[in-house]
């Protein structure tokens, strides 16, 4: 793969998981990030076992059980980073940051009972949030042109085109400032992060 | 079946290589396989005609293992004109560390491009 592009301004601060909220449907919702609890894990295959075909994109999630635990395992190891949207004990949504070289991969999948009540925005908030506290510092995705809600909900978020040339668009978000951000400032004045 | 398999050394082309001398030796195709440029390979060319070479004469096939320089989507569909190919197979696609999967820009290009049938190996 060549270099992928990102914008050189850093992106806003998001807020890091914990939150909760009321969906616009009036349910309440909480983004958690996933923390490696079996159960979870579980409730997640259940969620994707029921996940509408046509939503799927470029493959993912794949269909069948024994497919979804496979990608699941890999997507929820140790070295990934991952919010779930919970109402109640129902997991609603799930976003996840794959590694990927110095960068990471995104995607998110919102469960269709629970699309178009504002939760996409609010999961994909709280995974960015999530990932600049854990020091992730660039972030791509793809998604298919034609879906324009995602590319939308995207660049709400910050995200910019990198690569337009193919069937899918390519986005690239700084999430973090590429130098060494980690030095403490030695006067301590600027406590920006 | 007259069949021409374009590979350039990612991954899925190898796929795409293999599978297509598996049903070669099985269907008794008239199999041709096209060695193309890849910006996006690690594997150069000369090592890629290696491997066709190699799985060919495993397979104990009759097929033959072409150089094809210059943009390997053009080349692809034009040869497969001209010499009157029924069928292109190619690699499937490049899965992402997500698992999504994105189709190369030479399958891009053999898919709009092409009058043959294509095929994408997965």
């Amino acid at each position: 793969m060549s270099d992928r592009g990102y914008p050189d301004a850093v992106a806003d601060e998001f807020p890091p998981p914990p939150t909760a909220f009321t969906d616009r449907e009036d349910r309440e919702v909480e983004i958690r990030p996933y923390e490696g609890n079996e159960a979870d894990h579980e409730t997640l295959v259940e969620m994707y076992d029921t996940f509408d075909p046509a939503d799927r994109a470029q493959g993912i999630p794949p269909g069948g059980e024994k497919r979804i635990r496979e990608w699941l395992d890999a997507i929820l190891a140790d070295d990934c980073y991952n919010v779930i949207a919970w109402c109640g004990d129902e997991a609603a949504g799930h976003a996840t940051l794959v590694p990927d070289g110095d960068a990471y991969e995104l995607a998110i999948f919102v469960h269709q009972e629970y699309q178009r009540a504002g939760i996409g925005t609010h999961l994909i908030r709280g995974l960015l949030g999530h990932g600049q506290a854990n020091g992730v510092r660039k972030v791509w995705l793809t998604v298919e042109r034609w879906n324009r809600a995602a590319v939308s909900l995207y660049k709400k978020i910050g995200f910019e085109t990198s690569d337009a040339e193919s069937f899918e668009l390519e986005m690239g978000l700084r999430l973090r400032a590429d130098e060494v951000a980690e030095e403490p400032a030695a006067d301590g004045a600027d406590g920006g992060e | 079946m007259k069949v021409l398999c374009g590979i350039g050394g990612s991954d899925d082309s190898f796929r795409a290589l293999d599978r297509t001398v598996e049903r070669a030796a099985v269907a008794n195709d008239d199999l041709t396989i096209a060695v193309v440029d890849n910006d996006d390979s690690s594997v150069a060319p000369a090592e890629v005609v290696d491997r066709a070479e190699a799985a060919v004469d495993e397979a104990g096939i009759d097929a033959e293992v072409r150089r094809v320089e210059g943009d390997p989507g053009s080349r692809l569909v034009e040869i497969a004109e001209t010499e009157a190919f029924e069928e292109i197979v190619l690699g499937g696609g490049h899965t992402s560390p997500m698992g999504k999967i994105t189709i190369g820009s030479i399958a891009e290009f053999v898919l709009l491009n092409a009058k043959t049938s294509v095929t994408l190996v997965r």
